[in-house]
């Protein structure tokens, strides 16, 4: 048989010489096709003597056996080669920059209104909206501030040609429409919206600003009440461990009246230039409600008591983001509002 | 306000160190906005807080430490002329240490051959203030030579050691003053600067803060009421007093103090004064403003011989002051010598022969006080805080008389005044007062007394306090006090008006017992019924839908012009909204914020103009009010709530791995309105064609259930150019938030779905150009009944092969049964039944191939 052992030889060092699929295929042909070696060879077994028949047939299928299979060792070989480069292939610079879907922001000041309802929300707060455009009735008679009331020149106004209709210079006149509109419950709200002064616009103060205006009205609520709900609310919005400090002060539609410095969010009360080297940093003013704003609300003051606070969302997210100059905010630059992620 | 430290201890007894003073004060409502440290060092903890070396002698901004051991009271032995400059003089001062040592000085208060003055005399080395510098800056004191002399030191003036703005002399101290005293240990100062809130105008004066200072601190006060000495006769010879409006004027009282001298006033009360930050003038006028920092009572002093001689020129002997409303039209020169006209609110001090002063506002030029003055008519009187505070504003003349005024003097004040002011004319002037006060006090100070309990306290503060406690607070203020039962019924002392209910003891009572120590609780009371708010609720939603979309959020200024809005009307400017349609401000700040915006549009493309400049792709949203007077209640106008989106540039400006520079046009921000429908659930939206001024022809009306939500489209060429935007499709919606609510509300209904396998299906019809798309869509949609569950647009084609006035629609069909795997003769089916349809209705073909 050594026919077939040089066959083997030749055979085997075709098939490494096959490369690629193409050629493997070419090889297969050769030698294990319809009309190939391989088939020649056991046609061959016809023309031989029949006692030598057995031999040369055991010998030439365990040829044929050895062939196959080292046929198909060499083409599994050569697709894992193949898909090995392939993959090498699809490889990419990671560092190139991604396909992004256009994006949008939430206007800092929205998202500021968001975390202010999301804290008082968790204390049982609703959030009730009132008008922009108001009565001087509302806005400040009924709010204590009488015509020509000295108090009145803290809150400078912008009036519109229609007598006694203004613009709310403060959100405090819906704390007489919610009261108007939920007597006899007890309330506790948020207010929040647009409010409007006759001042002239700078870095720290602007024509349009937003406020939120907080109001419990109940049968038991107290100052000690309003100090424990907004200490709750600076920890939540500030961050835990906060300092509140409350100094009397004094607002029309409220008595007594506070105003409320939280410790410095820059310094931790070392003294800074954010806080002007005070240490704190005013955040809102409060009180509890005057007798007579729970009256023009419709609620008895010898029977129910309340408490209401204000803030600046605009000065909030000065603080929160270490913006130092309000006129960004309704500038809508959009080199600014796309910075709050 | 500000109080000199060393002026209030005239009043109180302070032992509390400053800084302990300060957050004291401020806590109880005295809000120390700033403290000046003239001389002396400030206290540890500021120094700390300022983050202040320490040997840091800068204070604060124009203010420094006058070092102990560099800075004495001295005294001048000998000044001569120096011998090589006319205008210099050489002093010798004496400072009581050592050798006495020699400077060099041009002050003009100092004269060659004086000798005795006391003096402020800095030493070499000393930081003083460099007072010909622009701005506050220091200097050290340096040894050098003036014309071959050396100088061994300086005799200061007040800006150099930072006291006032005074650069025109040296400082002559009082003849008592220590020689070698530290000069920070005789003139040192500390000055707060509180601010004064509206309902505590009894704190402008210096015994105000005292006696707050004492009710707050404990300490012991001693303003005790101020006497006189009066030899002259009595003052009723010399005037009478007829208030005829006394709705305006409640008291007037009136001294006479005769042969007064005028000169400058002493030392003691010229500084004062300046840290007080007022300029010194003369004696009288230094008292008038003195009593009125001390007491808070400002005064008028006028000339009485002028008044006389007036009286004398209509043929009386006696001067009568009457205050009375000016007549209409009346015409009156202020002592600034402006000519103003009056009216009938403006309240008048008038003799007989007409008027001599706009009462607690400013005097005449006529009567007023001058260097030749020798009897002075004192006025002291109470008037109407709401009418002086108009009439300050009316002739623009703010004064810290007129301030004090318009928030209320009380009328117990009035002789006070009179006492203390007489008699300092008297001490520092030289001469006698008349004896007693003229006066007209028609409407005597009313005092309220008002009733407390422990429960109201209770109640409103959340502190339990026992009455004896409540009853101790109450006394600290000088409250009057009378127990009754449970009651407590409380007297405010007679200089405060601000105390009228029951709230206001309690702000009291809360204020002295420290915010600091009431107790944080959380609210107990009932818990409110619960509601939604969802009109806020919605537009929340709509922020978190719209960002997901790629869009910024906006917020405007409602405030806008009319011209504004007329922009948005081209072709049409008869139908813009009207001046008189809108809210309008009756005091603009600025000529582009007059009036209220009846269109969101307006503020997004204002919004546009400015960002284009610096990027060229922008995609905003605002939500927001708009505001419609004719449609309000009443006067107030209807403020309605919108969405507007706006959006223009490239669709996608691309990178390396490519983009669509196609500017966004109509569809793209269809696409984003259909996305946004979507997700709230409201639906079927149609579209149909509309017409809005400000738009080209590509607008059309959004539409849910029927029912019109807004409209959408590309913004009209001449739109663009009227608020200078570039030359590119800017496309814009403004769409009515309060129309999606119902959807909103609405809960999601799941729909079956099936577990077979769709199969899809593509046909493309050639209909005429004028069938919307819409429509074919709707056809193809009834027809293929409840099997069909997707209609897919995918070519628009017109040209090649289809004939003109055609257009060919490919529509991409898929069915699913919920029951069964669909054969090919099912399809069949559907789609011979929908080609049919669109056949037969709107002469659909089915192109072929």
């Amino acid at each position: 048989m050594d026919d077939l052992n040089q066959l083997q030889e030749q055979i085997k060092l075709e098939l490494i010489a096959a490369r690629d699929p193409e050629a493997l295929e070419q090889w297969r042909i050769k030698y294990l096709g319809r009309k190939g070696l391989m088939n020649n060879l056991f046609r061959g077994l016809g023309s031989m003597l029949v006692e030598d028949r057995a031999a040369r047939g055991k010998a030439l299928n365990q040829f044929r056996q050895m062939v196959q299979e080292a046929f198909e060792e060499r083409q599994q070989a050569l697709k894992e080669a193949q898909l090995q480069a392939e993959l090498a292939a699809e490889g990419v610079d990671v560092t190139l920059p991604g396909r992004r879907p256009q994006l949008g922001h939430i206007h800092p000041i929205s998202r500021t209104l968001r975390d202010i309802y999301r804290v008082f929300s968790n204390m049982g707060f609703q959030i009730y909206t009132a008008r922009d455009v108001e009565t001087d009735e509302v806005n400040f008679q009924l709010l204590n501030f009488p015509k020509g009331h000295p108090a009145r020149e803290m809150q400078d106004t912008f009036h519109t040609t229609v007598p006694d209709i203004l613009l709310r210079t403060h959100t405090s006149p819906g704390q007489i429409r919610a009261m108007r509109d939920y007597h006899p419950e007890p309330i506790r709200v948020i207010l929040p919206g647009k409010c409007y002064r006759y001042e002239q616009v700078t870095a720290r103060s602007e024509m349009m600003f937003y406020q939120v205006e907080g109001l419990a009205v109940g049968r038991h609520i107290t100052f000690a009440d309003l100090k424990g709900t907004l200490v709750a609310f600076a920890n939540q919005l500030f961050g835990e461990g906060r300092k509140l400090r409350f100094r009397c002060s004094h607002f029309p539609f409220t008595e007594p009246s506070a105003e409320v410095d939280i410790d410095c969010i820059s310094c931790g009360g070392k003294g800074c230039r954010l806080c002007k080297y005070t240490g704190w940093l005013e955040i809102l003013g409060c009180g509890m409600v005057h007798p007579n704003v729970l009256r023009n609300g419709g609620y008895d003051p010898d029977i129910y008591s309340g408490y209401a606070f204000g803030m600046g969302p605009e000065r909030i997210a000065m603080l929160l983001h270490n913006v130092d100059d309000i006129r960004y905010f309704y500038a809508n630059d959009a080199r600014f509002l796309p910075q709050f992620a | 306000m500000r109080a000199p430290l060393s002026w209030l201890k005239d009043y109180v007894d302070i032992t509390l160190p400053v800084d302990e003073l300060e957050e004291k004060l401020t806590l109880a409502g005295l809000e120390v906005a700033n403290v000046e440290y003239i001389g002396v060092r400030p206290p540890e903890s500021v120094r700390r807080r300022k983050q202040m070396k320490a040997d840091e002698v800068i204070t604060g901004n124009g203010h420094i430490v006058w070092e102990r051991d560099k800075i004495f009271v001295g005294q001048i032995v000998e000044s001569r002329k120096h011998p090589n400059a006319d205008r210099l003089i050489l002093a010798t001062v004496d400072y009581g240490a050592g050798e006495p040592m020699t400077i060099i000085t041009g002050a003009p208060n100092l004269k060659p051959g004086d000798s005795g003055q006391k003096v402020a005399f800095a030493t070499l080395g000393s930081v003083l203030i460099d007072p010909y510098a622009d701005h506050f800056k220091t200097m050290r004191l340096k040894s050098g030579k003036i014309r071959g002399i050396r100088s061994e030191g300086m005799a200061c003036s007040e800006k150099e050691l930072g006291i006032s703005e005074e650069h025109e002399g040296i400082i002559i101290l009082p003849d008592d003053a220590p020689v070698g005293a530290p000069l920070a240990d005789y003139l040192g100062d500390v000055v707060f600067d509180i601010d004064i809130t509206p309902n505590m105008i009894r704190i402008a004066s210096i015994i105000g803060v005292a006696r707050e200072v004492a009710a707050i601190t404990g300490a012991a006060l001693h303003a005790p009421l101020p006497t006189w000495q009066t030899q002259a006769p009595p003052a009723s010879d010399y005037c009478d007093i007829e208030i005829v409006d006394d709705d305006l004027c409640y008291r007037f009282t009136a001294t006479i103090i005769r042969d007064v001298q005028v000169k400058p006033s002493p030392f003691w009360m010229q500084h004062r004064l300046k840290l007080l930050g007022q300029r010194p003038i003369s004696n009288l006028v230094d008292i008038t403003n003195y009593v009125m920092f001390e007491w808070g009572k400002p005064l008028h002093a006028f000339d009485y011989d002028r008044l006389r001689e007036r009286a004398r020129s209509i043929g009386k002997d006696k001067v009568k002051i009457i205050v009375r409303r000016a007549e209409e039209g009346e015409r009156f020169t202020t002592l600034d010598n402006v000519e103003r006209t009056l009216d009938h609110d403006v309240l008048m001090i008038c003799d007989e022969v007409g008027p001599v002063g706009i009462g607690g506002v400013m005097g005449g030029l006529e009567t007023e006080i001058s260097d030749t003055t020798t009897t002075v008519l004192l006025e002291s009187a109470s008037f109407n805080f709401i009418n002086i505070r108009q009439t300050s504003r009316k002739f623009k003349l703010p004064s810290e008389a007129a301030y004090r005024f318009s928030r209320g003097v009380p009328s117990e004040l009035d002789p006070i005044g009179n006492i203390r002011g007489a008699q300092l004319m008297a001490d520092l002037g030289g001469g006698d007062i008349a004896s007693g006060i003229v006066e007209d006090y028609p409407r005597p100070q009313t005092m309220v007394e008002v009733p407390v309990t422990a429960r109201d306290v209770e109640r409103w503060l959340g502190i339990a306090l026992s009455q004896d406690e409540i009853v101790a607070i109450l006394q600290r203020l000088e409250f009057e006090t009378r127990v009754e039962g449970e009651t407590i019924w409380a007297t405010a002392p007679w200089y405060r008006l601000d105390v009228n209910i029951t709230a206001d003891v309690l702000e009291e009572i809360a204020r002295i017992y420290g915010y600091d120590n009431i107790p944080i609780t959380m609210l107990s009371d009932e818990l409110p019924p619960q509601r939604h708010n969802w009109q806020l609720e919605l537009e929340e939603h709509l922020r978190d839908i719209l960002t997901g979309a790629g869009l910024q959020e906006t917020i405007n200024y409602t405030l806008t012009t009319v011209a504004n809005h007329a922009k948005l009307y081209p072709d049409q400017p008869e139908l813009a909204p009207t001046a008189d349609q809108f809210i309008t401000l009756a005091n603009p700040l600025s000529s582009e914020r007059v009036v209220m915006r009846r269109s969101l549009i307006v503020s997004a493309l204002e919004n546009l103009r400015r960002n284009l400049r610096y990027q060229d792709r922008l995609a905003t949203f605002e939500l927001g009010l708009i505001y419609i007077p004719e449609e309000g209640d009443g006067e107030l106008p209807a403020e309605q709530r919108r969405l507007s989106i706006a959006m223009t540039g490239p669709r996608d400006p691309g990178g390396w791995l490519g983009g669509d520079p196609e500017p966004m046009d109509f569809f793209d921000l269809k696409g984003v309105i259909e996305v946004m429908l979507e997700r709230l659930n409201a639906g079927p939206a149609t579209y149909e064609p509309a017409d809005m001024p400000y738009c080209g022809p590509r607008c059309a009306r959004v539409l849910v259930d029927g029912e019109a939500i807004g409209v959408f489209g590309e913004l009209h060429p001449r739109v663009r150019q009227a608020y200078d935007l570039p030359d590119r499709p800017v496309v814009v919606a403004d769409l009515d938030t309060d129309a999606l609510l119902p959807y909103f509300r609405q809960k999601t209904h799941l729909r079956p779905f099936s577990d077979f396998p769709p199969v899809k299906e593509d046909i493309a019809l050639i209909v005429d150009e004028d069938i919307p798309a819409g429509r074919v869509e709707a056809l193809i949609r009834q027809t293929g009944g409840p099997m069909l569950i997707d209609v897919r647009l995918f070519d628009l084609y017109r040209g090649k092969s289809i004939p003109i006035g055609k257009k060919s629609l490919a529509y991409s069909l898929t069915f699913q049964s919920p029951t069964k795997t669909l054969s090919d003769k099912d399809t069949a089916k559907f789609r011979r039944k929908i080609v049919g349809r669109l056949s037969r209705e709107i002469g659909a073909q089915l192109r072929e191939g």
